[in-house]
């Protein structure tokens, strides 16, 4: 007598799986990583003065333009994101509801052994960056939460939102739970994709860690400009 | 023909000739050579039709390495085979815990190995003690073993050409030892445990975890089944089957402290024991010369250290009684390292009950190291290539050893001492592994078939395998096809009475509500047979023993607090029912140790030994299996013997000087 | 030395279970953590209440049995140490020591400190095996196994199976256990022919079984008391994926 699975029940048994949602996540997660690396090399195009950085942000209208009709492929982009978004919150969701219903009763004394504090924040981590998404796009694409918004004048909405210093703490205190969702994020998506290694290990965090300094400092740079008075 | 235990010189009664259970090995290969024996009397046994496996039930007792394997292939043939353990599952069984390996003749060293060299070392190891033809067919099977191993993904270790490694071990002279790491057991029993989750899932098997046999079900004369008691609800049922097989393992922790793990007992075959099967050999224990020694009285189990550690670690005590300086502090010319002087030819190296019953020795005189004076030091100072290598040899065992002591053993000496560790008695099965009761077969250590007097290191997981893989799943079939076995009724009074008897210990046990724990009884009995059945005996020892034992049983049923209820999980209870059994089994090792007046492998009477203080046989009296008949407690066993003749291996001295 | 223990005791499974206190005295350091419990049921069971239950067999860290959350860490403070091989001597006068279950809805409470860990043994019968029946085996060099794979295998294949690894993960997840099986056999040769049917299987019985997810957060393998490591996970998710996008 066997017990084999058959071969055609495989992948739809897979993805199904803890570990096939897991890895939903992953490639989800590492879309979004491309997404926040690259905004954030063209927001520091803001250092380079409100002309440039408003033409910046009109270029990025006329991307693959004419092979796509002007503006589409921004749209475009933004629905893969927004479903890539979707898909990685449904997956999260669904986990950590597992995972609650995984231990029902809590222990009264727990200790940490090794887990570091980003790999056990990512789920409010979360949360907290989908708020600021909420936030961020009312605030300085769509304009309603920005007293001085002004469509296509993207250095002047910047500055006219983040020079109230508590947008830019919170903004920070934001970058700052993106910072860490990268540090865990990044590595643990590439231990679920199963690229981790031995060997590649340590190098792999290093690179997650760097990652997400980079990026914090990179978004954290813009605020704090405003905020010492940098008005281009 | 009843007489009690205490009131007479020899508290036993042998059996007249003619009377009681013929016992012979039941070989079905007249005229044939050793060699042959075992194909031959495989074809004389009966079959049974593929398509009607399935409706013979097979009740499996215990699921180690024995057990385990044979559910599994009983299971891949087609029975529907039920299987039982106390465990709370099927890989946790003692077997786990042998490090050293398993011994096979497969000559991949080319080192002059053969199946009959193996045979041969093994009924010499066993000081003649053993049955030639089952010791024969367990070196035949030893090759298939490792087979079969290899081929459930057993990682046994490799060499960098991909072959597999094999090392010396327990003083062979041969590399036949087959291993992984330190946990060739744990290994092992989890390719057996793998082969039975695999019947599991396919619906074969039907496994009962947490399920404890408390008493066998012989129904007209045969083995029926078992009546069980389910370990957390405390319902006590019976389950049902053509033939009942016995895989329980051994009875070292009669001793209390012994390296078996907890919950290791006796209560399976000595219900049997009780309801018909003869037990055999009860007093051959074995005791390993290198367990880390008790550190107090709250001690409730020793741990084994690897013989290995001989090879480069030298083995002495100090010269002077009463010594309490620090080993460091003893200059070396008042050191006595005694193993080196008694046996100048194999040193440090010579075999387990030699090298036992030396420690003991040197203990006795009070030159003992440690708490309590019950210890040797086991020296690595002047090992060669110094720290380094001994830790890349036996780093795991050090760190294991500072883990339990506290002490470094690279700064200061390990201390050791002799330890129960397994035990070769045990029920007596003929060839085809079936006890005197029909139907109930018995394998591995819980039987008493291959090791004679003393085991070989790395063959008791030879024989557990052996059992459980090839020899049941033959003879068992050749039993199920052979007879009419019609179906059992649970109102059958056999049934009746089986589960009344188990409930009513049940009640009897939880009603005593006296003053001592159970552990504080099992401590006492596991003293009393340690100082007179243990590592050497004497007849006056093993008579007081015989007259304590007794006392101390009746005071047990008296003053016993076995506190809650049977509807619960209730380990006191648990004990309690083995703890039982072991008052009356311990008194039969005694009985056995005091009618064996001789020497023999881990059975040392000191009345019998040479001038130089080595075991002296006597093969003109004793060269039989000593199978011993029930006839109630308290009363006088009958001995009903099985000549044992040797017809490829001749009996000779050992000698190790 | 001195100690107050805060145990878990819980009558039945299915009803309420809270903390009780003990204060024990005369406790050596060379005793081990469960004989120390030894010692505190002995005396309960002289004062009429009922002992302790916590499971335990081998007491040599080999066959899995024991296990229990001390101080928050599961089999205590020693690294690669069960709670059996745990001694006293590590902890100090005067402490005060939680004791708790495991705790994960896979593994019901059966009594104070003893869970149910069948799912386990659920996993393993769903693929933790090679199909070779007795008798069916080729001779044992008729396949040569690389000595750094069967190291590899022999590492993943000390896993015990006690159950640690699921008391620590904040998920409950079972996916450390699930992966050391399924590393055990997939660095073997014997193992590929059912390699990618026998992981997805594993995997949705773990899942089945009502364990948590892996979030990689690695308390699993820093509590192992056989330290198998993480990176049997990586390779389980790595099968996973070629068994939806190659196989």
């Amino acid at each position: 007598m066997t017990t084999t699975l058959a071969r055609s029940g495989r992948r739809p048994a897979a993805l199904r799986s803890t570990v096939g949602r897991k890895q939903l996540m992953a490639v989800t997660g590492v879309l979004w990583f491309g997404f926040v690396f690259l905004h954030m090399v063209g927001m520091l195009k803001f250092f380079t003065g409100p002309e440039s950085f408003d033409h910046y942000s009109h270029w990025l209208r006329t991307l693959f333009s004419p092979l796509f009709p002007h503006g589409w492929f921004l749209w475009l982009q933004r629905g893969g994101l927004t479903v890539a978004l979707l898909l990685h919150i449904w997956a999260a969701t669904s986990l950590t509801r597992q995972s609650r219903r995984a231990r029902p009763v809590r222990y009264a004394r727990t200790t940490n052994v090794q887990a570091t504090y980003a790999s056990r924040t990512m789920r409010w981590g979360g949360v907290i960056i989908l708020l600021f998404i909420v936030y961020h796009l009312l605030d300085l694409s769509m304009g309603p939460a920005n007293p001085g918004y002004v469509r296509g004048e993207v250095f002047r909405n910047t500055v006219a939102s983040l020079e109230r210093w508590p947008v830019a703490i919170a903004y920070l205190l934001a970058v700052g739970a993106v910072c860490l969702h990268l540090y865990h994020g990044v590595w643990s998506a590439l231990q679920t994709m199963g690229a981790n290694s031995p060997k590649r290990d340590a190098m792999i965090r290093r690179v997650s860690k760097t990652v997400g300094l980079l990026v914090f400092v990179g978004f954290a740079s813009v605020p704090v400009a405003i905020l010492l008075g940098y008005r281009g | 023909m009843t007489q009690t235990i205490t009131e007479t010189e020899n508290p036993w009664i042998d059996a007249p000739s003619g009377t009681g259970p013929v016992l012979t090995a039941n070989v079905k290969a007249d005229g044939k050579t050793i060699e042959e024996m075992w194909d031959a009397h495989r074809f004389s046994l009966k079959l049974v039709n593929p398509a009607n496996k399935r409706k013979h039930t097979i009740i499996m007792v215990g699921t180690g390495l024995a057990g385990g394997a044979a559910a599994a292939s009983l299971g891949e043939l087609g029975y529907h085979v039920k299987a039982f353990c106390y465990q709370d599952s099927p890989r946790r069984a003692h077997s786990i815990a042998a490090q050293g390996g398993i011994n096979a003749a497969k000559n991949y060293r080319n080192d002059g190995d053969s199946v009959f060299r193996l045979f041969y070392d093994t009924v010499k190891g066993g000081d003649f003690r053993a049955r030639e033809a089952n010791v024969y067919r367990l070196a035949q099977l030893s090759v298939d073993i490792i087979d079969q191993c290899v081929a459930q993904g057993v990682p046994f270790a490799r060499e960098y050409g991909g072959l597999i490694d094999t090392r010396s071990f327990g003083g062979a002279q041969l590399s036949r030892t087959f291993y992984a790491r330190g946990q060739t057991g744990q290994q092992l029993l989890l390719g057996a445990y793998s082969a039975l989750c695999r019947q599991i899932d396919a619906g074969t098997v039907e496994m009962h975890p947490r399920t404890e046999m408390l008493e066998v079900i012989v129904v007209d004369g045969r083995a029926r089944g078992i009546v069980v008691r389910d370990m957390i609800s405390g319902a006590i049922s019976s389950h049902f089957g053509d033939a009942v097989v016995l895989g329980t393992g051994g009875y070292s922790n009669v001793f209390f402290l012994s390296t078996n793990a907890k919950g290791c007992n006796t209560t399976a075959i000595w219900r049997a024991h009780r309801k018909g099967a003869l037990f055999a050999n009860p007093c051959f224990t074995q005791i390993h010369p290198t367990c880390i020694p008790v550190a107090g009285d709250h001690q409730s189990k020793l741990t084994l250290m690897s013989e290995s550690l001989r090879n480069d670690g030298r083995v002495w005590v100090p010269k002077q009684g009463d010594d309490t300086r620090a080993p460091d502090q003893i200059p070396e010319d008042e050191r006595d390292y005694y193993l080196e002087r008694m046996y100048p030819a194999f040193g440090n190296l010579v075999p387990r009950d030699i090298a036992s019953r030396a420690a003991k020795r040197v203990c006795d005189e009070g030159r003992g190291v440690g708490p309590g004076g019950l210890g040797v030091y086991l020296d690595f100072s002047k090992a060669q290539g110094g720290p380094a290598a001994i830790n890349a040899k036996y780093g795991n065992l050090f760190d294991m050893y500072e883990r339990i002591t506290g002490e470094n053993p690279y700064e200061v000496p390990m201390r050791i001492y002799p330890a129960v560790h397994y035990t070769m008695g045990g029920l007596w099965v003929d060839y085809n592994l079936m006890s005197t009761i029909p139907g109930l077969f018995v394998a591995g250590e819980a039987n008493f078939s291959d090791h004679g007097a003393n085991r070989l290191g790395a063959s008791a997981l030879m024989q557990g395998l052996a059992d459980g893989y090839f020899i049941l799943p033959a003879t068992l079939t050749d039993y199920i096809g052979a007879n009419t076995l019609p179906p059992v009724s649970a109102d059958h009074p056999a049934v009746r009475e089986a589960e009344a008897s188990v409930n009513e210990r049940v009640q009897r046990l939880l009603d005593v509500n006296g003053t001592r724990t159970v552990d504080s009884f099992h401590r006492e009995l596991g003293q009393v047979m340690w100082d007179y059945c243990g590592m050497s005996r004497n007849g006056e020892g093993l008579r007081k023993a015989i007259n304590r034992i007794p006392e101390l049983r009746a005071e047990f049923w008296d003053n016993v607090k076995v506190p809650g209820i049977n509807e619960d999980l209730n380990q006191s209870l648990e004990k309690a029912g083995r703890v039982a059994d072991f008052f009356e089994l311990a008194e039969l090792m005694c009985i056995d140790a005091l009618h064996r007046n001789e020497s023999c492998g881990g059975h040392f009477r000191e009345e019998y030994q040479t001038p130089e203080g080595e075991a002296r046989r006597d093969d003109d009296n004793y060269a039989y299996a000593a199978a011993w008949e029930f006839k109630g407690v308290g009363l006088a066993p009958v001995l009903h013997k099985e000549k044992l003749t040797f017809d490829y291996v001749h009996p000779a001295q050992r000698d190790y000087r | 030395m001195r100690l107050t223990l805060k145990v878990w005791r819980q009558p039945k499974g299915a009803t309420k279970g809270h903390f009780e206190t003990y204060e024990t005295d005369g406790v050596s350091p060379d005793m081990s953590f469960l004989e120390m419990l030894d010692v505190v049921n002995d005396r309960l069971t002289l004062d009429g209440q009922d002992p302790i239950a916590f499971d335990h067999d081998c007491r040599e860290g080999i066959c899995g049995t024991c296990g229990m959350v001390i101080n928050g860490v599961a089999h205590g403070p020693e690294r690669a140490t069960t709670a059996c091989q745990l001694h006293m001597r590590h902890f100090r006068d005067g402490d005060v020591i939680h004791i708790e279950p495991w705790r994960a809805a896979a593994f019901p409470v059966i009594k104070d400190l003893v869970v149910d860990r069948g799912a386990l043994d659920r996993i393993m019968e769903a693929g933790g095996f090679v199909t070779a029946p007795t008798g069916a085996a080729p001779e044992a060099h008729s396949t040569l196994v690389p000595k750094e794979a069967a190291d590899a295998a022999f590492e993943a294949a000390a896993c015990i199976q006690c159950g640690a690894c699921v008391a620590a993960c904040p998920n409950a997840s079972a996916m450390l256990f699930t992966a050391a099986k399924v590393a055990h056999l997939s660095r073997l040769p014997q193992g590929q022919p059912e390699r990618y049917g026998r992981v997805v299987k594993m995997v949705a019985t773990h899942d089945a079984a009502g364990f948590g997810n892996c979030t990689n957060i690695g308390e699993c393998a820093a509590v192992c008391p056989k330290e198998i490591k993480l990176d049997t996970i990586t390779a389980l998710n790595r099968d996973v994926i070629s068994s939806t996008l190659f196989q």
